[in-house]
């Protein structure tokens, strides 16, 4: 348990002393770097303005404008079915191969190391490897990732598993050797078969780390943005009936940079107003997440 | 079942796992290995036979290493050394001032610490899109647009997760060590620097790989904040070969990739231990 020293003690009224050593930096940083941007952001979406010195209060027409986008709602669904795919295929193969891993197969850490390798590799980077080699396949077939929206979907779903199975795959195997080895060996005694130790004992067993992980890779499945813009950018594009066009493969991170710096600059307003849903959308996901898994976990 | 029958089954069931897990290996690597080969080929053989050795009609020898460190009109010796600095910076501003505040926070019961400590785990779900207009303007009005300054831009966007990482190790230190330090006749700094921080060396060390991979990696941030005529780091250099100059030369574009991520590997190979470790305790930020 953690002990604080108390208010009348004379060790805190030295410690106090040298609050502005100790927090000073840090305040003073997190104010530049994240309070004053982010109140401004929040004020700034309600807002018509081109810079940020020139803003003129508008109410919600920002937010109306943000919802009526058709190239908004566009990249939510496709920003979700993303999401949810890769959550749902990181997730099976990293549990599969931390399962594997922790068998006592000969080789075991060097598998890891290997899977683990591409989550040091940069979004941007990443997505220029991955381009290559979708291209240098697709090009026998005279097409390109770029020309089709499926192969970009599966493209940046491939690219994704590849990057994250190895950072879930590590915390799955951390809960996987915290299971007690004589719970496991109880069930073996009782005639249950592998298959039921997994589901009834194992799998109940490390649902704390299936809830981080669940998490986690929902969360950077929402907030991807390197990996799309360097992968496809979001093309190919579409041209609606009204002559608007719409990025098919374009994610809502990068809709909204699209929308603040490839638009007019009277789209602004409407950039930050879908910043501020997709920074709600992010968080409530992540907090109804954890709630729910939360609820399923073994009590100790 | 008979025990012998069980134990031939169950080698039998390990050797072919041990059969996939290295197929899926040599999958994993494949990616890498393209990357290599390539660097070597000329750029028309790229992309139609990526997946072939280079053979003397495709080789190109070090001639794309020579040609991608001009390539785009900017040297890409200067990306090196810009994201070395801007990671070298950002990692040490962030573990000195970072450690600093959460062992005050820790340690200190008044209504401002909780409040600092509640932004600070509010801020890690905070999507950095939400923030990068106002962000990259407020940095520009205060002038933290070169890869000197913007490791203040760095240090007030990471502090939540270091500091909610740096604030659950001190509670798990016993305060007595501190008290005895203060009887001794140590003053709150001398106490932090000489008995706290030596303690905090393993949260240190998960912390700063953490934001040394965050900051190397990070392309977004610094494309914003940084004057980019003048200033690249190697992500944007790599993301503005491809974006800017219409055909680009891939067997030039992977050369770069390939020494970008050569060290990046070699870091990886060293330090395995401490980045698998650091890895899994900031994910328990959730």
């Amino acid at each position: 348990m953690s002990k604080k020293i108390g208010r009348g003690n004379s060790q805190t009224q030295a410690t106090r002393r040298w609050a502005w050593l100790f927090l000073g930096p840090v305040v003073a940083a997190f104010t530049i770097g994240f309070v004053w941007p982010f109140i401004q952001g929040i004020y700034l979406s309600f807002c018509k303005f081109r810079i940020t010195s020139d803003a003129t209060l508008v109410g919600i027409s920002n937010y109306q404008a943000a919802l009526a986008d058709p190239s908004f709602q566009h990249s939510f669904w496709y920003t979700s079915a993303t999401a949810v795919v890769s959550l749902v295929l990181i997730n099976v193969f990293a549990f599969a191969v931390a399962y594997a891993l922790t068998q006592g197969i000969r080789g075991s850490n060097l598998y890891r190391t290997v899977f683990f390798m591409p989550n040091l590799i940069g979004g941007i980077v990443l997505g220029y490897i991955w381009s290559m080699i979708f291209d240098g396949i697709l090009s026998h077939y005279d097409t390109s990732i770029l020309l089709e929206t499926k192969y970009g979907f599966w493209g940046l779903i491939i690219l994704m598993c590849w990057q994250q199975i190895g950072y879930m795959m590590i915390i799955y195997i951390a809960g996987l050797q915290a299971v007690p080895e004589d719970m496991i060996e109880a069930a073996k005694i009782d005639g249950a078969t592998k298959w039921q130790t997994l589901f009834r004992v194992i799998i109940p067993n490390v649902m704390p780390s299936i809830t981080i992980c669940t998490f986690l890779s929902l969360t950077n499945g929402f907030k991807l943005f390197d990996q799309n813009l360097a992968l496809t950018g979001g093309l190919p594009y579409l041209i609606q009936p009204d002559g608007s066009t719409i990025n098919t493969t374009e994610m809502l991170a990068l809709n909204i940079y699209n929308t603040f710096y490839n638009s007019s600059t009277a789209a602004r307003g409407t950039a930050q107003a879908k910043a501020v849903i997709f920074f709600v959308l992010v968080a409530g996901l992540g907090l109804a997440q954890l709630a729910y898994t939360r609820k399923r976990e073994v009590q100790q | 079942m008979d025990k012998q029958q069980t134990l031939a089954a169950e080698r039998r069931n390990k050797a072919i796992l041990s059969v996939v897990l290295a197929a899926i290996c040599i999958l994993w690597v494949l990616p890498v290995v393209a990357v290599v080969i390539n660097s070597f080929k000329l750029n028309t053989f790229v992309k139609t036979d990526t997946f072939a050795l280079p053979t003397s009609e495709s080789w190109a020898g070090m001639a794309n290493f020579v040609k991608g460190m001009t390539f785009g009109n900017y040297p890409f010796k200067s990306s090196v050394l810009y994201s070395v600095v801007i990671t070298v910076l950002s990692t040490g501003l962030i573990l000195v001032f970072c450690s600093m505040a959460a062992w005050y926070i820790a340690r200190v019961d008044s209504l401002f610490c909780k409040a600092l400590y509640f932004l600070c785990v509010f801020s890690m779900v905070v999507p950095f899109q939400m923030v990068m207009f106002t962000l990259s303007k407020t940095a520009d009005v205060l002038k933290l647009n070169t890869p000197w300054t913007i490791p203040i831009v760095y240090l007030g966007f990471g502090a939540g997760l270091a500091i909610f990482m740096f604030v659950g190790f001190v509670k798990s230190i016993p305060l007595e060590i501190e008290e005895a330090a203060a009887i001794d006749g140590c003053g709150p700094v001398r106490t932090f620097f000489s008995v706290v921080l030596p303690m905090l060396k393993p949260t240190l060390i998960s912390v700063g790989i953490l934001e040394i991979m965050w900051v190397w990696n990070d392309y977004l941030l610094p494309v914003l904040v940084l004057d980019i005529n003048k200033y690249r780091t190697i992500p944007i250099h790599i993301q503005y070969l491809k974006g800017s100059y219409g055909t680009v030369d891939l067997g030039a574009t992977m050369a770069l990739i390939l020494l970008s991520i050569i060290p990046v590997i070699i870091f990886y190979l060293a330090c395995q231990k401490h980045i698998i470790k650091g890895v899994a305790a900031g994910a328990v930020k959730g």
